[in-house]
């Protein structure tokens, strides 16, 4: 067995006085106290912006850079239409690994999309943000790149997001209005199906030529 | 007989106002010089009207917070001991600032005011001994909030407070063996002179071995950074475990009067307390030749804001060794007290006694 001698360094004797040690540690505190006093009095007059005068972000009001791959609350991407991309082929469901995804699917008016989800909720207090979701998706229906990262509510209710908060991810909660045109079910009506597909651009296409809608 | 009373009342409102007003104004200063010190912002959130002064409003909403917390003693606690030891605390550091002179005597027409609230003439042994009641603070928190940590935690304290004082009491010996007086205002007035009219006589240059003790010895009597083993801010468990709102807050409030007092003792005893260089009673005389006439009003106004001013940067460089330096472990506190400062404090009284009588001979 190697034996691995670890010599403890010795103090020398300039070091054993302590003084000349404690007026390095001032020189440091001092250079950073009185450098960072000429930088926020400079910043409050408007010079050296460049230079920072502390590493503290003022977070409510100032956020973070976030990185580009960095995984916020989900979003549903829309079509030209507004109406979601997602067409219902429950592949997020099934990878989600918390199971915190429910969708309810339905026929699409236009024959080339099949599908479309009239429910799309994500539970946040379940979810886990692994990101299994957006990886999974073969139509860029959802994505995790609102960088919203406040995700703070008191009820576990208000933690269940639905198609409305996927689709704009500005609501917050109450939502007491439904702008969604297209058929769905609704919270607001007690589950029941609202809107119609009358007036939506990708909805023409059911007795028309089959066009592709991007 | 009414007027000396009256001064009296308003040069010790004047006292307790400085003092504690300086206190509290303490925590801001922490929290900003600590702030700046770690390349942070520190507390700016507190606001009236939306002004938020730079954070200056915390310290005003931690009091408020302190007074209106519920007081808490615990159960099987001596009640009256518990309630009792944060005000021994606060008085004892509080009655210290009595003895000490923050400017010469003030000859308002035939009325002449000592700039001190009690002129003692053992001023140094009044302070000493205020300052080392203090440990009852300290021993009857402990010993009241029936915790066993908290006694630890007292003992701690007191061992260090007692073993502390002994080197700070040493080290002012060869103070008063330079100025021959223990009266706080002559031995203040006694470090205006000069040496051949350039370096005024000031303890730092008589004495700087004995500064350099005291100030180290008067830090670990405030238990503050490098020697807060008795209390601990958020790792060891102090004394004061077992108190909480303003009973807490009147602790917190001791730490910081305590500095103050340790600047202020500083400044009188080895920084000329109120004595401005080269100022005299009568006016400026510059060592190069030059003479400023100064009226008596001036002169004594000077010499407060001198002694204030000194007695700020003196808080200021206490604020940041308590941010520069670790903490001592336990032997090493007690080792630097019993075999570092107290014989260079006894070598040091020595010293001073030899190079005394060699003077003396000669002159």
């Amino acid at each position: 067995m190697a034996v691995k001698v670890v010599r403890r360094p010795e103090l020398t004797f300039w070091e054993k006085l302590y003084i000349p040690q404690i007026l390095c540690g001032l020189k440091i505190t001092f250079t950073h106290f009185f450098r960072n006093l000429f930088l926020h009095i400079a910043h409050h007059l408007g010079r050296f912006k460049h230079l920072p005068a502390s590493a503290t972000i003022q977070y409510p009001e100032e956020l973070r850079p976030l990185m580009s791959r960095f995984r916020s609350r989900h979003r549903l991407t829309l079509r030209e239409d507004d109406t979601p991309r997602c067409v219902g082929c429950m592949l997020c469901e099934t990878v989600c690994p918390a199971k915190c995804i429910t969708i309810v699917p339905a026929e699409h008016p236009d024959p080339s999309v099949e599908k479309y989800p009239v429910r799309f909720d994500i539970d946040l207090g379940v979810c886990v943000y692994c990101g299994y979701c957006v990886e999974v998706c073969p139509e860029d229906a959802i994505r995790m790149d609102t960088g919203i990262l406040d995700l703070a509510a008191y009820s576990r209710e208000a933690m269940q997001l639905d198609i409305h908060e996927l689709k704009d991810p500005k609501l917050r909660k109450p939502i007491n209005d439904c702008s969604l045109k297209f058929p769905h079910q609704c919270r607001l009506a007690d589950g029941r199906m609202k809107g119609r597909w009358e007036g939506i651009e990708g909805a023409r296409t059911r007795s028309g030529s089959p066009s592709l809608s991007t | 007989m009414m007027e000396v009373v009256l001064i009296k009342l308003v040069l010790a409102g004047i006292v307790f106002f400085a003092a504690l007003n300086l206190a509290g104004f303490h925590t801001w200063v922490e929290r900003k010089q600590s702030a700046l010190i770690q390349d942070r912002i520190g507390a700016n959130r507190a606001h009236i009207f939306g002004f938020r002064m730079l954070g200056m409003f915390h310290g005003m909403a931690d009091v408020l917070k302190m007074f209106t917390k519920e007081d808490l003693v615990p159960e099987g606690a001596d009640r009256t001991l518990h309630a009792l030891a944060p005000f021994f605390s606060v008085f004892f550091a509080l009655v210290t600032f009595a003895a000490i002179p923050f400017g010469d005597r003030l000859i308002l027409g035939d009325l002449v005011i000592e700039l001190q609230v009690a002129k003692i003439d053992a001023a140094l042994l009044y302070i000493f001994a205020m300052l080392s009641l203090g440990v009852y603070g300290v021993i009857l928190a402990g010993f009241a909030s029936r915790n066993n940590f908290a006694i630890l935690g007292g003992l701690r304290a007191t061992a260090q407070m007692i073993s502390y004082e002994i080197a700070l009491g040493i080290a002012i010996v060869g103070v008063i063996m330079v100025y021959g007086t223990m009266d706080l205002a002559e031995l203040v007035r006694a470090q205006g002179q000069t040496i051949g009219g350039w370096i005024p006589l000031w303890g730092i240059v008589t004495q700087p071995v004995a500064f350099i003790v005291f100030v180290t010895a008067a830090l670990a009597e405030t238990k503050r950074l490098p020697f807060d083993l008795p209390e601990g801010e958020s790792e060891i468990v102090g004394y004061f475990v077992e108190y909480s709102g303003m009973k807490f807050g009147m602790f917190y409030l001791t730490d910081f009067l305590e500095t103050i007092v340790v600047a202020s003792l500083s400044t009188t005893l080895f920084f000329g307390g109120w004595q401005v260089p080269y100022l005299m009673p009568d006016g400026f005389h510059f060592p190069w030749g030059g003479e400023l006439p100064v009226p008596h009003l001036v002169y004594v106004l000077l010499g407060v804001a001198s002694f204030s001013i000194k007695g700020l940067l003196f808080c200021f460089v206490f604020m940041q060794l308590r941010w520069t330096l670790p903490r001592f472990r336990y032997d090493q506190l007690m080792s630097l007290g019993w075999k570092g400062l107290f014989p260079i404090a006894v070598v040091n009284i020595v010293v001073t006694a030899v190079v005394l009588a060699f003077l003396g001979e000669a002159s």
